[in-house]
């Protein structure tokens, strides 16, 4: 079913179009080509995106051929956020009113060589939408760490597991003050399709993030993608929410979680991953009470 | 009509009638003016342009590469630091083939801290792809602008272009320039027509993965673009002139035809050595100047001399003065001095004395080891 905004009800009501082409060069099992695939047919043929250096720079395929049905614009890794801003304005200066410019980018990318670009573009008020797709490290240059990886994981620069906390750059972006800030993961597709229709209605700085667990990065087999991505929020590792105008409201199971439904335990979700295999009690323990710290400020924050 | 303004404003001026549609632009030390400017000639509805005030250099040229990418004509100017911030940048819209046309107002770069006048910020950016020009007047400022429009929009060419001129000897220098109407620059700078672009209609990816055989062809073709980007330049020179009665083109000589030694210089100081040349003349030396108005590309056609004294602001360390070591090999008597590092004043004094140094064999750093 589909309602009068275009939202959906289950998968099968996700629009027929492909965007994401026949071809690609993703590992299978990637997260990142799922995202895009769903986001495309939310925001469709009008939209024009620009890739940082990232998994999906790759993903694309090579020169002279794409697989991206949409006009991209590839720029340099920090810059995906002003290239954004270029565009948003000569799309206004040649009077364009229904082409969005979408920015598609890693954790690497947005929280930390990207991070100045992006609050920039926030602040400047640059319509246009954001994606963020995390899978918590860099994968295109193979597995190092990130500030969007959590701790404990092993990565190529954290042979011993990562020793310190992820940041929230949700959070810091609420702090701009834009229109709409939304989490999301592949596991619920009707959630992402839906709050990207609902960016691509809106004008102004919208800000999707997107968990993506990867395969090779995250350790795990490739047929277990959609499974990981699920248990992350049913965990309450990831959570599910949106900010309409600054308002927040949980979404989805994280709302559920948020409501009191009891959290799956997170050993459960690390034990599925080889990033986190070398782990010891303590290690779990401290993720565990930071997990609860959190649930326990959201439910005061969101009282 | 005659316009008395400082080089920044003209060239915000020249921005402006050469209709850039969108602006992006960070201030630094000596250009703020010329942002100032233009964020004012937009917000007072004067000028039918986006001015987007970015948060960093970097991302003013990748907001300028995005918006030019997107079929539309772009401005911005920075200075030293702004400039080397930009460098990865400047790389990318080179490569792009995206006529971005941007000033640089020569500074020095720290440390330490020294906003006075000093080519190395430019000069360190020669391998970008982008065509380089050096003023040496407020007019010549307003003119190259309009032209390295006409010039980088080419379809022959489609490289970015660089405006170079000193800090403060002419970016806060007020001096008189006759600016035509708009009418007459919109007859010469007809509409941007892009050669590539982003459209929604027909989705191209720009940018994705190139293998080797693919890629080397592709800067073999900014090469070839370069070579073919002399002749529009005197083209486009020439047309100027006939239109505006300033006749431009790779260089400007002076007083060369018969001259035994010829000095070689860039910017303003190639105003300064005029007087120089002048002065020399009068006490019957046999001398000449070459203006490299264009630095990309090297215009070594028409820099056949036998003597070339070459006086530059900027040096390569470890090699020793750029466009004398461009030249090397090319002149069978060429001199070279480093002068003016960091703003240090260069007058037609001493120049002159450069020409008398380099008459008794001497050359070098200029007054460090030779004065
Ligand atoms: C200035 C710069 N530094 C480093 C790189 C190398 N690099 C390319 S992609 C990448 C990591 C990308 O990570 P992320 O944004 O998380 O995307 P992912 O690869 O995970 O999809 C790095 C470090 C680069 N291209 N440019
Ligand atoms: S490394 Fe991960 S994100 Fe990158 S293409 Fe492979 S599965 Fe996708």
């Amino acid at each position: 079913m589909v309602s009068d905004r275009g939202e959906i009800m289950a998968i099968k009501d996700l629009p027929e179009e492909e965007y994401v082409l026949k071809g690609h060069a993703a590992c299978p099992g990637c997260p990142a080509t799922i995202a895009l695939r769903i986001t495309l047919k939310a925001l469709g043929k009008k939209t024009i995106l620009v890739i940082p250096a990232c998994c999906s720079a790759v993903i694309q395929s090579l020169y002279p051929k794409t697989s991206f049905g949409v006009p991209t614009l590839n720029i340099a890794f920090e810059a995906s956020a002003a290239a954004a801003s270029g565009v948003a304005s000569a799309l206004k200066i040649l009077g364009e009113k229904d082409i969005t410019p979408v920015v598609w980018a890693g954790d690497g990318g947005s929280y930390d060589i990207g991070i100045q670009a992006l609050s920039g573009a926030l602040e400047r008020g640059t319509d246009f939408i954001y994606i963020c797709y995390n899978n918590q490290m860099y994968s295109n240059t193979g597995i190092q760490r990130s500030g969007a990886t959590p701790y404990g994981a092993w990565t190529t620069t954290t042979w011993t597991g990562k020793k310190e906390r992820q940041k929230e750059l949700a959070e810091i972006v609420m702090a701009h003050h834009i229109p709409y800030v939304a989490t999301a993961t592949i596991a619920y597709p009707e959630d992402l399709y839906n709050k990207m229709k609902k960016a691509k209605e809106m004008k102004g700085p919208r800000y999707i993030e997107i968990l993506t667990p990867c395969p090779p990065g995250w350790r795990f087999d490739m047929s277990k993608t959609v499974e990981i991505a699920r248990l992350a929020v049913e965990t309450g590792s990831w959570v599910l929410y949106e900010a309409i105008n600054g308002k927040v409201e949980f979404t989805g199971q994280s709302k559920r979680i948020l409501e009191g439904k009891e959290r799956k335990p997170i050993e459960d979700w690390l034990k599925m991953q080889g990033r986190f295999r070398h782990l010891k009690q303590e290690d779990i323990e401290k993720i565990k009470r930071e997990l609860d710290e959190k649930w326990e400020y959201y439910r005061k924050v969101m009282k | 009509m005659i316009v008395i303004d400082t080089a920044n404003h003209i060239s915000a001026l020249a921005a402006k009638m050469a209709r850039a549609r969108v602006i992006a632009a960070y201030p630094i030390t000596p250009q703020t003016t010329v942002v100032e400017k233009l964020a004012e000639y937009v917000e007072s509805g004067e000028l039918d342009a986006e001015f987007i005030r970015v948060e960093s250099e970097h991302s003013a040229m990748t907001a300028c590469i995005a918006a030019e990418a997107m079929g539309v004509r772009t401005f911005t100017a920075t200075a030293s630091h702004g400039l080397l911030l930009m460098h990865e940048m400047l790389h990318w819209a080179g490569l792009a083939r995206l006529p971005i046309v941007m000033v640089n107002v020569n500074r020095a770069i720290g440390p330490g801290w020294n906003i006075w006048s000093d080519a190395n910020d430019s000069m360190a950016q020669r391998d970008t792809g982008w065509l380089h020009f050096y003023c040496s007047s407020n007019q010549e400022v307003y003119d190259s602008i309009i032209m390295a429009y006409k010039i980088a929009e080419s379809q022959e060419v489609m490289l970015p272009a660089m405006i170079c001129y000193d800090g403060f000897i002419l970016s806060h220098t007020s001096m008189p320039v006759e600016v035509p109407e708009q009418s007459k620059i919109d007859e010469f700078l007809p509409e941007f027509k892009p050669a590539w672009k982003i459209d929604v209609e027909n989705p191209i990816t720009h940018g994705n993965i190139v293998e080797p055989h693919y890629y080397a062809r592709i800067r073999y073709d900014m090469q070839v673009a370069m070579e073919r980007a002399k002749k529009i330049i005197e083209e486009v020179g020439e047309e100027w002139g006939k239109k505006f009665g300033r006749d431009y083109g790779l260089v400007q000589e002076y007083k060369c035809e018969d001259a035994d030694y010829v000095i070689l210089t860039m910017a303003s100081m190639a105003a300064e050595a005029k007087v120089a040349v002048d002065e020399l003349r009068n006490k019957g030396e046999k001398v000449g100047l070459v203006n490299l108005r264009t630095h990309r590309p090297m215009p070594f056609e028409r820099l056949k001399y036998d003597k070339i004294i070459v006086i530059e602001r900027a040096v390569s360390f470890g090699l020793g003065g750029i466009v004398y070591n461009e030249l090397k090999g090319r002149v069978p008597e060429l001199y070279g001095f480093i002068a003016g590092i960091g703003g240090m004043d260069v007058s037609y004094r001493d120049i002159e004395r450069m020409y008398e140094l380099a008459k008794e064999g001497k050359d070098g750093w200029y007054p460090i080891e030779v004065k």
